[in-house]
């Protein structure tokens, strides 16, 4: 099946129902791995077993970004190659980096009180992600205001491209500020600086989490697919009466 | 398994992780189920797409 193929709603149906079962088996299966990894690893020689926060607050952190990214080429999609699917991934893919957003900010506020001695503190690194957090509410009550999912297609993805600008502030906040939040220490220039019994269940967290988006992504976009062939038929019934 | 004097913030990052994706799963599933049951309700009441009519005798299937 050639990539144009996807385009036409049917066909990316079809594929949907075919590797979903798969990505479900793989996506349990990684999770197992990364959670008896994340419990067998020792703990930190400072943090202690506080650190065991990390494997699910990094993955979500990085969901959070990665969801945007997925949203803003969803959005290029839409602009540039007016692709029929781009919206409907760039209108699932919100709810699901709202809800990742939401547990980064969460589990990190759990990590920080026993780390820092404080839940929340108005830095560069916690602030730019709560403003993510914001957008992705703003660009879901978007969708939710324009009945036409053409037009809020459109609308979405100009908010999209524009709020693609704080990714970038979101990861180099901790360079570019002086903030609480500690610096990167596993995609840096040098190599990460996390000892690799805590890196390995980590990255296996990560591509479970990973997994779980993809899933969640492809079953959420099959849900829009027909909730829109449901509107078209209502629609056209109305036309015909 | 000792979780140390801070057990209660992992337990409860870990809860909250579980409950979370627990309601993007239910919500994900129930909505498939929604309209799966929208569009068979339709069906039933004749209201179909064009592309699943029954083609005319002699039309060709589009490439």
């Amino acid at each position: 099946m050639a990539l144009i193929d996807l385009a036409n709603p049917t066909r990316f149906l079809a594929l949907v129902e075919r590797v979903l079962p798969w990505l479900v088996a793989a996506t349990v299966l990684a999770f197992a791995v990364g959670l008896r990894g994340a419990f067998l690893a020792p703990d930190d020689y400072q943090q202690g077993a506080t650190v065991k926060i990390m494997y699910i607050h990094v993955p979500n952190a990085w969901l959070s970004m990665a969801a945007w990214g997925v949203m803003s080429l969803a959005a290029l999609g839409t602009l540039v190659w007016r692709h029929p699917l781009a919206d409907v991934a760039a209108k699932c893919a919100a709810p699901l980096g709202a809800a990742f957003t939401f547990l980064a900010l969460v589990t990190g506020s759990l990590w920080g009180r026993p780390m820092w001695g404080t839940y929340w503190v108005w830095d560069a690194r916690l602030t730019s992600v709560l403003v993510l957090f914001l957008m992705y509410l703003g660009l879901i009550a978007l969708w939710r205001t324009i009945d036409d999912p053409a037009r809020a297609g459109r609308a979405a993805a100009i908010l999209t491209l524009v709020g693609a600008v704080n990714l970038p502030v979101i990861k180099f906040s901790v360079d570019w500020w002086n903030t609480l939040h500690q610096p990167a220490s596993v995609f840096r220039m040098g190599g990460p600086t996390i000892d690799v019994s805590l890196l390995i269940p980590l990255f296996v967290m990560g591509i479970a989490f990973m997994l779980l988006f993809l899933t969640l992504h492809l079953a959420a976009m099959r849900n829009e697919i027909m909730r829109r062939r449901v509107r078209t038929l209502l629609l056209t019934q109305a036309e015909r009466a | 398994m000792d979780l140390g004097p801070h057990a209660d913030f992992i337990i409860a990052a870990y809860t909250t992780a579980i409950a979370v994706v627990g309601l993007l799963i239910v919500w994900v599933v129930g909505d498939y189920f929604a309209q799966k049951r929208a569009l068979a309700d339709l069906e039933r009441r004749g209201i179909t797409r064009r592309s699943a009519e029954p083609r005319p005798s002699g039309v060709k299937e589009p490439a």
